[in-house]
């Protein structure tokens, strides 16, 4: 294989990659976006619920070929079994369908490709090429050929994993305290609610939580995270292992039949200082975008990718590659949800340290009141009237 | 010498959830396997990390 040369190299072909090529090709530099798998969108490592808001925003059509199915809401279960029920319009559009991500990225990658990217899979970065103090292109393996791809901009949209940020020197290090573990089946023949998104938090998941998300009248995707820095030395495979005894416990669950186990970990994490170095811009879970309260990363790395590859273009036209150009993006996609990530991480924060006993006084209140909109300072001000010690540290805020 | 992570193969689910968690950078997800160099300091939190529980750390 001979060496290849570019405008815009983009590592990782999942939605940050595809979404950043889209934008960076549409505008027209010259782009490349390898993935190291063999298939787009495969194997999942996803719970697959999205909301639907953003979509628009990026220009995404619905489409039958990954949209698995459509909810009304979502509902949030203490240890207890009280039920928070939140509708879509409580939630401010933040439920919405349950997908196939192989589908749905492999339905980017091939927006990519139809706007004039070049795609090419089973292709790794395995470093990063430095000229004149700068990052230019990226190392790359095919079949065993070894080549280089020569770009002036490279995107490191290569996942939790994350490995090209690293090597341009961009610190990326997660706290146990930031990464959830996660495991799930995908369940055929039980028996749920299709009409909505579980979420059931407390002791059966510490740290994080245990999802059902429904895809058909008698499947869904059954999973947990579980916060790493609460995982002990030498228990192997807890999230499984605490999957398990929830699916076990409940017979609707139990009787299921799994086609499918999916493995991975997420990032919940604040934003992190820096996704930029001169030459590169970081993207998605490489860029630890993901929403740290629900774990949720497919909306932000496709807003922030939509950023990334408009100011690609613009370097390519300014032939401007420096960190200080690519200020475009880190400030372009801050915009978007920094503070939104900022909130939730504190939320987060507050939520990992609830027992068993507040999660259900809590849902407890939240089940009777009749709530319009989710709003922090409502729900609080509700638990305070019937639980007052439980929100003794937010008195300040409330009053 | 320090305990090092052994990745057994057949339950290895290859999610890159080590790579992503080892402070050290010291494993790369490959096309259809993890690579564990030398800079490993045996820390062990790659096999707390594995959601297939799939690491287990030898020698002492």
């Amino acid at each position: 294989m001979p060496d290849l040369e570019y405008d815009v190299v983009v590592v990782g072909g999942g939605p940050a990659g595809s979404v950043t090529a889209k934008h960076a090709v549409k505008n027209g530099a010259r782009t490349l976006m390898i993935e190291k798998r063999q298939e787009i969108g495969s194997p999942v490592r996803c719970g697959e619920g999205i909301a639907r808001a953003w979509l628009e925003e990026l220009g995404i059509k619905p489409s039958k070929k990954w949209i698995s199915n459509e909810v009304e809401g979502a509902r949030i279960i203490s240890p207890k079994g009280f039920v928070v029920t939140l509708t879509e319009k409580m939630a401010g559009n933040e439920c919405g369908y349950v997908i196939e991500r192989d589908n749905f990225d492999k339905a980017l990658a091939e927006e990519a490709a139809g706007a004039g990217a070049d795609v090419m899979v089973k292709t790794s970065a395995v470093d990063v090429i430095r000229k004149d103090g700068r990052i230019a292109g990226v190392k790359a393996r095919h079949m065993g050929d070894r080549f280089d791809i020569r770009a002036k901009v490279v995107i490191g949209a290569d996942g939790f994993e994350s490995q090209v940020g690293r090597w341009a020197g961009i610190d990326t290090t997660l706290k146990p305290s930031d990464v959830n573990v996660c495991f799930e089946y995908t369940l055929r023949h039980i028996d749920i609610d299709p009409k909505y998104n579980d979420f059931y938090v407390g002791s059966c998941a510490p740290g994080g939580y245990i999802w059902v998300f429904t895809k058909g009248p008698d499947s869904a995707n059954v999973g947990i995270g579980v916060q790493l820095s609460k995982i002990k030395s030498g228990e192997r495979g807890a999230a499984k292992m605490y999957l398990d005894r929830f699916i076990r416990g409940k017979k609707e669950l139990a009787k299921g039949v799994a086609i499918r186990e999916v493995a991975g970990a997420v990032s919940c994490c604040q934003p992190i200082e820096c996704t930029i170095a001169d030459g590169i811009m970081l993207v998605g879970d490489a860029a630890r975008q993901i929403d740290p309260l629900t774990g949720g990363g497919v909306a932000n790395s496709c807003r922030a990718g939509k950023v990334a590859g408009e100011v690609a273009a613009q370097a390519v036209k300014a032939d401007d590659f420096s960190k200080k150009f690519f200020q475009a993006y880190e400030k372009g996609w801050r915009a978007k949800f920094e503070e939104q990530m900022y909130r939730n991480w504190m939320a987060k924060e507050k939520l990992v340290t609830l027992s068993d006993e507040t999660f259900d006084k809590a849902c407890e209140v939240l089940a009777e009141a009749k709530l319009d909109k989710v709003n922090t300072l409502e729900i609080l001000r509700l638990i305070q009237r019937k639980y007052p010690e439980l929100v003794k540290e937010f008195e300040d805020l409330i009053t | 010498m320090t305990k090092k992570p052994k990745i057994e193969r057949v339950c290895c689910m290859h999610c890159g959830a080590c790579v992503g968690c080892c402070p050290e950078n010291a494993m790369t997800l490959e096309e259809v396997w993890v690579d564990i160099s030398d800079r490993c300091k045996g820390c062990g939190i790659c096999a707390r990390a594995c959601p297939a529980g799939a690491i287990t750390m030898e020698g002492k």
